[in-house]
């Protein structure tokens, strides 16, 4: 009846996990309790849950990256504490436990934190930028933000009701096959990326198209915001990668669960074929998360230096070379497996090459600031340390192309090291930046600017006192996801690294003070203007939060950064003088498609996972039901009529044609 | 373990190139670096003597300059890895003094196994060579991945199942050694740490002669045993009974070893945990 379920799937031995797993469920269970108790869940539903507006969707991605930080940063807290008492020791997390968290804090934090910011952030920024309404694909991008979201409860749920992997986050074979992990955690790391796997790929199709066909007058491609076409190379990145990673996993599962031989060590199968797939997606990977990021920083540093993007031209063709170069890298993932001199050599110059654009857009980046007015709010303060950091990880990171010099570092928490650094560093400042940039226009009000200043320093050392030991411990031989270790030499990084990792949650605590003292301020941090850093492009030219249908009127594009355009414009010929002539607007209706679908999904995955074949029939049948159902809708759009449009429109405009006069005198 | 305090001409080696690279980078980072906090301070918006230069968003030098500094950089660190690969691959020769000793590594769970087929014996988690010979290493897996790595000897190297890896080193100091896995196992890997101990060639025979007296015998049925999930904390030594042991290892003529066993059917399997603590 319940397959592999059992009592014994919870772990009433373990008070880790149980406590852990208690206190969510608490919170969760609050939560939901206050939402009914206060009257909260039909706008919960009606304005959120079955919306499709990119921004709100755009900011539920938000909101389950931040949740899924946190959870992720609880893992990596309890991974340093354990490498600093587990000296000659087993520490305080036997190996079956540890082995979960390190293998949960990557999935989570690549999949669960990561994706969804970067993605969330596109989603609220790209059609706004682009001047146009809404997404390609509304409901598919409501969709995919549900189906990311089971994949999120799926590994959450592993936590009481089973094991995760023990696998590290890419789940290598022959490990990672039933003879030698026969729990059901690798199936809920498959599961959960395969439903959210999805929901990435749907997102990503939805933006390509987004920015190939949605563009509004005069957005020509070489207008574009830098933003965009980040988005544009990271989502083409996504659509051509992410099938290779569902492939591979499939065939992992049909090795776990029909008795397949793509991976085993019996049979003919190869583990060489799963690194080299898993690599293929891998590599480009780590591209769509830094992509988007780069995009963020270009933005944020044009923006706060008060001028134009230096090398416009030329950023777009590192964007696009990263891009491609991305795709033919991924041997530089196993050097250290004897693939012979030629394939290494080729492919760790392939790896420095990506290093020229990158470097580039650096030098780009500090041209925008040369001969700027710089202004250092938060930020600017996330993409000054970005540059900082990331050319430090950059520098790791083609040490470890050279495949001498990764023959001794591979796999080494030197390695560890470099890839936080590049993820933390160039990623994560990234949605952090972009995250400060763009909290007004989603909501109407500033972040509070010490908090945030705070949060920055704190996150800023607290990264390098954590880091740069992981570095010094990899030069000393010391190789990652050690449970335990008998080496003196390593003991005192280990202490340091752990002790910065208290910086570092102090930079979150900070962080989440920031939000908390905002919301309370938010009267006074009100944003009216629409324009509250003196933008360049055209987010800045509608309100905020913006309407529903984002502008009242197609934006009419005549250059590179087109709002500064409309602005100096608008100084020079005074402003609109006539009236405007509203018209009615067809918006796209709210839809349970989303959630409904994920509903079922989650149904189907949790029943995979346990072997309870009556219910993945069930969830599988739901699921295509709702497709059924939305596929045979009659009525998509509904009518915002003109006077409605009107009196949205004018409630914003006086104070932004204020503003208009201001800036013009610039 | 240091990477920077190498005991043989491979970790030498690997670890010059690293050093160099950095260096080569460190010419083009550090001024970078530099550039960006004082390009960031002086042209704040409070330093009224600052030029203002909105207009300055294209210049073809400087553009030819931002592309030029990382492309050559990148064609001189393209050049030493192209060479470094080439001489430092780790099937390449490593000549010593004296006559080679041949050496095939079995990874186990959770231990490691060495096996000299020349000297019939075997040994577990403790590598003993003598100095100054080249030591030649065949190098296979009993069941999941691991790498085998003495940091201050140089070059990893994956072991596989039914896969055969080479790999070729040299250590010129007598002394005693560390190596380990350096790829995620399961339960016991952090317990895959093993002793080198490096002897003068003239003591070798003498070790070789008193391990062959050991009274345990490594043969098809004991190296069964061995390949049982499980932390070996001892150091045990053997005589090898059939030199073509690593053979029939590496051609799954002995199937790969078993996993955990499952006593639970619900999720959490009873796995070798107990061992590995």
């Amino acid at each position: 009846m319940l397959g592999k379920l059992d009592w014994s799937a919870i772990p009433f031995d373990q008070p880790i996990p149980l406590i852990a797993g208690a206190v969510v469920l608490v919170g969760i269970l609050a939560v939901l309790i206050w939402v009914v108790v206060k009257g909260h869940l039909p706008y919960l539903w009606h304005e959120w849950i079955t919306s499709v507006d990119h921004k709100r969707i755009g900011v539920m991605y938000i909101l389950l990256a931040s949740v899924m930080l946190l959870r992720g940063g609880s893992d990596a807290i309890m991974m340093r504490i354990q490498q600093a008492v587990a000296y000659q020791s087993q520490g305080y997390l036997p190996p079956e436990h540890y082995n979960q968290i390190f293998s949960a804090h990557g999935t989570i934090m690549i999949f669960f934190v990561a994706m969804p910011f970067v993605i969330g952030l596109m989603n609220l920024v790209v059609p706004l930028q682009l001047g146009v309404r809404d997404v390609a694909f509304p409901t598919l991008n409501s969709v995919g933000f549900w189906l990311t979201a089971t994949g999120a409860l799926l590994v959450n749920l592993s936590l009481v009701i089973g094991e995760f992997a023990r696998t590290g986050w890419l789940a290598f074979p022959p490990l990672s096959e039933l003879s030698y992990s026969p729990g059901v955690g690798v199936d809920y790391y498959a599961w959960s990326l395969q439903i959210s796997g999805v929901g990435t790929l749907v997102a990503g199709i939805n933006l390509v198209t987004t920015v190939l066909k949605l563009r509004t007058k005069g957005m020509n491609y070489l207008r574009m915001p830098m933003f965009c076409w980040t988005t544009l190379a990271s989502n083409l990145l996504i659509v051509a990668a992410f099938p290779i990673l569902t492939a591979t996993l499939a065939m992992l599962l049909l090795d776990r669960y029909l008795g397949f031989h793509f991976f085993t060590n019996e049979a003919g199968g190869n583990v060489m074929m799963f690194m080299n797939l898993i690599w293929a997606w891998g590599h480009p990977e780590v591209y769509i998360l830094v992509l988007p990021a780069f995009g963020i920083f270009s933005e944020v540093v044009s923006t706060f230096s008060g001028k134009a993007l230096f090398g416009y031209r030329s950023m777009v063709l590192a964007t696009m070379a990263i891009c491609i170069i991305s795709f033919m890298v991924w041997l530089h993932h196993f050097f250290t497996m004897g693939a012979g001199p030629d394939v290494n050599a080729i492919f760790g110059i392939a790896s420095m090459i990506i290093a020229i654009p990158t470097g580039v857009k650096i030098y780009n980046w500090l041209f925008t600031m040369y001969g700027g007015r710089i202004r250092f709010e938060t930020p600017m303060l996330w993409s000054i340390g970005f540059m900082v950091t990331f050319i430090v990880g950059g520098l790791t990171g083609v040490l470890l192309a050279v495949p001498p010099a990764d023959f001794m570092l591979h796999n080494s928490m030197f390695l560890v090291a470099h890839f936080h650094n590049v993820i933390i560093g160039g990623v994560l400042f990234g949605a952090f930046a972009g995250f400060e940039y763009w909290f007004p226009k989603a909501f109407g009000f500033r972040l509070d600017e010490r908090w945030g200043k705070l949060a920055f320093w704190f996150t800023f050392l607290g990264f390098f006192i954590t880091f740069v030991p992981l570095y010094i411990a990899g030069m000393l031989g010391m190789t990652r996801r050690m449970q335990h270790y008998d080496v003196a030499a390593w003991r005192p990084w280990m202490i340091v690294a752990a002790v910065g990792m208290a910086v570092l949650t102090i930079g979150v605590i900070c962080q989440i003070m920031q939000i908390v003292v905002s919301i309370r301020n938010r009267e006074a941090l009100r944003d009216r203007t629409g324009d509250p850093w003196d933008g360049r492009s055209l987010e800045w030219a509608t309100s905020s939060p913006p309407p529903v249908f984002n502008f009242a009127f197609d934006p009419d594009v005549r250059g590179e950064d087109a709002y500064w355009d409309l602005k100096a414009h608008a100084k020079r010929q005074s402003l609109e003088h006539e009236p405007p002539e509203y018209h009615d607007i067809e918006m796209p209706r709210n839809s349970p498609t989303g959630f409904v679908c994920a509903f079922f999904a989650t149904i189907m995955g949790f029943a995979l996972i346990w072997h309870i074949w009556w219910m993945v029939i069930l969830g599988g049948l739901g699921a295509w039901a709702t497709f059924v159902v939305f596929a045979w809708r009659d009525h998509d759009e509904y009518v915002i009529p003109a006077d409605e449009v009107a009196r949205i429109d004018r409630v914003s405009i006086e104070d932004r044609r204020n503003l208009v006069s201001m800036a013009g005198s610039v | 373990m240091n990477l920077l305090d190498p005991q043989g001409p491979v970790a030498a080696a690997n670890s010059t190139i690293l050093v160099d690279s950095v260096f080569i980078m460190l010419a083009i980072v550090v001024p970078t670096i530099v550039a960006i906090l004082v390009f960031a301070f002086w042209f704040r918006a409070s330093n009224p003597k600052a030029r203002f230069q909105p207009d300055f968003v294209y210049s073809g030098r400087v553009e030819m300059v931002v592309w030029a500094i990382p492309a050559l950089t990148v064609i001189l660190l393209g050049g030493v890895a192209w060479i470094g690969s080439h001489q430092l691959d780790p099937a390449a020769p490593v000549p010593g003094t004296g006559s080679p000793v041949r050496i095939q590594a079995v990874s186990l769970d959770w231990k490691w196994l060495f096996i000299y087929p020349d000297q019939r014996i075997a040994t577990v988690n403790t590598l003993t060579v003598p100095a100054g010979a080249e030591l030649n290493f065949q190098l296979t897996s009993s069941s999941v991945m691991n790498v085998f790595f003495i940091p201050q000897l140089g070059s990893m190297i994956y072991t596989m199942n039914g896969m055969v890896t080479k790999l070729n080193l040299r250590a010129d100091s007598e002394g005693k050694l560390h190596g380990l896995s350096a790829h995620f196992s399961g339960d016991g890997f952090p317990d895959m740490m093993f002793d080198v101990n490096v002897i003068s060639p003239l003591a070798f025979p003498d070790w070789v002669a008193a391990t062959a007296k050991s009274d345990a015998v490594l043969n098809e049925e004991s190296y069964k045993k061995l390949m049982q999930q499980g932390v070996e904390k001892g150091r045990p030594v053997y005589r090898l009974d059939d030199p073509r042991l690593f053979d029939l290892i590496a051609t799954q003529h002995i199937p790969p070893g078993p996993g955990p066993e499952l006593i639970s059917d619900a999720g959490r399997p009873h796995s070798g945990g107990h061992d590995a603590r």
